[in-house]
């Protein structure tokens, strides 16, 4: 059923802290691995070991450099995957049914047995987060990991996304986003969490925590210092004016 | 956007195809020999099965297709399936019951209409509902497709048809006529789409990654070395750089000449098959014109790309 069920008071997704993230890549290796023995079909790979590897992944990290006007380049590491919108137009495109959000926990999924593979849903998501599969040739994308959250066969630090189990540096962090008391609601509030390209109406569960402001250690001295420190005394000042006269 | 050949394929050929379909529902003159009018029907209702077919080609399974009837209510594309099965079997009953009986078809036919334009126009709204792809996120998108079906719909069955004149008016003025209007409408629509960057619509490096407050943004690293389905699928560049020049073979193919050759019969009261000459240029323009529409359209994820 691809109408958009109403809203649940449950809204499971990610924070993720672009302050922390040090861009090395193991979220996107564990989503990887977890979900190609996971929900749904392996995750498809080419050419796998050969010139030109590609294959379906659910999460990516960017790498971006920001400028500010008044101080140095900062570097970005940028994790990208499903954002779980509220407004996703992912699920209202697709023909078949295949592309559904969950009432009960607003999660968005692909029933890929009814995946036709026709990709609109990926060009109805602003953000890349859909992928189809070179080698099953169904639409994948994020489950949130659905089959960890909720089973109880794992130990219960286990029972989160296979991306926050990993990171190392605690960048990502899983839980109810739509509980103004939850933790990571709590986070989003204090640091000013974000939504990526609000402008889009897609209303993503999902937030950014932005990086922290830099502290400036090397600025540059102000002028008046500068021509103050220029004018040594004693012994150099004498070495100075003597290297001035030799021309 | 990467411009798959089997989707230009489809709505040049299928929007013709139904193009044609609508104008023999509303009841365009055509041959009293019913070998030869069934020949037309055949023809026109195989352009829109051959488009609506090559459509499957770029699915991953095919074999599921029949899912797609089933999301009407919120989707275009199913909307798009089921709008063309009724028409094209309306459209077949239409047919036989021209041929083989003397029961009345007017009703019928204008039904065969409605539902072949609610067909192109399910397939406009496929693109046009897409807020990733500015070029495309308008009213004029299903206009244009609209405009073309009708045109090129309009020289097969002028080619094909008995009548040289429709009311007072030479059937080569009108075909001239729809020509020009549904160009035009496609050059407002360039012009339109000039104005519509992501950037008009307030989408950047810097909303997209919510790091604009902080400075400018740019790209360092992509994910991985390789490409992807995304780079592929969307951050597609290879047609943007000849755009001007295609667009002017657009032109040149798809609407200098058949305006040309319609002039030539209006003027010089040639036999209206002639006309089949400005279809073949009109869909050869519209091939070049539709690979365009693909390949000039940015969405939003070549943000995270470029």
């Amino acid at each position: 059923m691809t109408l958009l069920p109403a809203p649940s008071t449950k809204r499971l997704g990610l924070v993720i802290d672009l302050d922390i993230c040090v861009g090395c890549h193991a979220c996107a290796v564990n989503c990887k691995e977890w979900n190609t023995g996971g929900y749904g079909a392996p995750l498809g790979d080419v050419d796998a070991y050969g010139v030109k590897p590609e294959g379906a992944w659910l999460n990516r990290i960017h790498t971006f450099e920001v400028s500010p006007k008044d101080s140095p380049a900062q570097i970005v590491h940028f994790p990208k995957s499903c954002l779980h919108c509220q407004d996703a137009p992912c699920v209202t495109v697709c023909p078949t049914g295949a592309s559904y959000k969950r009432s009960e926990d607003g999660i968005v999924l692909v029933d890929e047995d009814r995946c036709i593979g026709c990709g609109l849903c990926s060009w109805a998501c602003p953000y890349g987060a859909r992928e189809m599969d070179p080698v099953e040739k169904v639409m994948k994308k994020c489950t949130l990991c659905i089959d960890r959250i909720y089973n109880d066969n794992l130990a219960e630090i286990d029972r989160v996304p296979a991306c926050v189990r990993t990171c190392p540096a605690h960048a990502r962090h899983y839980g109810d986003l739509g509980d103004p008391n939850s933790d990571v609601s709590k986070m989003v509030a204090e640091r000013g969490g974000f939504d990526l390209m609000p402008e889009a109406g897609t209303r993503p569960v999902n937030k950014y925590l932005p990086p922290r402001a830099k502290t400036s250690p090397n600025t540059p001295p102000k002028q008046s210092e500068q021509t103050e420190s220029l004018e040594a005394t004693g012994f150099l000042g004498w070495l100075d004016k003597a290297l001035e006269k030799l021309g | 956007m990467h411009p798959a050949i089997s989707v230009i394929l489809f709505t040049v050929t299928s929007g013709a195809g139904f193009g044609a379909v609508a104008l023999i529902g509303a009841g365009y003159p055509l041959s009293d020999n019913p070998v030869f009018f069934f020949l037309t029907a055949l023809v026109a209702g195989a352009l829109a099965v051959i488009g609506l077919a090559s459509s499957t080609f770029h699915l991953g399974h095919p074999e599921r297709a029949w899912r797609a009837f089933s999301q009407w209510r919120s989707s275009w594309l199913s909307r798009e399936g089921v709008a063309s099965v009724i028409a094209l079997t309306l459209f077949g009953i239409f047919v036989l019951a021209r041929l083989f009986t003397d029961l009345p078809t007017q009703g019928l036919g204008w039904a065969v209409s409605a539902f072949s334009i609610a067909t192109v126009f399910t397939t406009s709204m496929i693109y046009a509902q897409l807020r990733t792809v500015p070029h495309w996120h308008s009213w004029l998108t299903p206009a244009v497709y609209l405009a073309f079906s009708l045109a090129s719909g309009f020289l097969l069955v002028a080619a094909a048809g008995k009548a040289s004149a429709l009311g007072e008016i030479p059937v080569a003025l009108i075909a001239m006529l729809i020509l020009l209007i549904a160009w035009a409408l496609k050059i407002v629509w360039w012009q339109r789409a000039a104005g519509a960057s992501l950037a008009s619509r307030g989408m950047t490096s810097g909303s997209a990654t919510g790091l604009g407050k902080i400075g400018e943004v740019r790209l360092l690293e992509r994910p991985h070395t390789g490409g992807n389905y995304l780079t592929r699928e969307m951050v597609h560049q290879i047609g943007r750089k000849h755009a001007a020049k295609l667009r002017f073979i657009a032109l040149v193919i798809g609407a200098a000449l058949p305006v040309v050759i319609a002039a030539a019969v209006a003027w010089w009261e040639f036999a209206t098959p002639v006309l089949g000459l400005a279809f073949v240029a009109m869909l050869a323009g519209l091939f070049v014109e539709r690979w365009l529409f693909f390949a000039e359209a940015k969405h939003s994820v070549s943000l995270y790309y470029e």
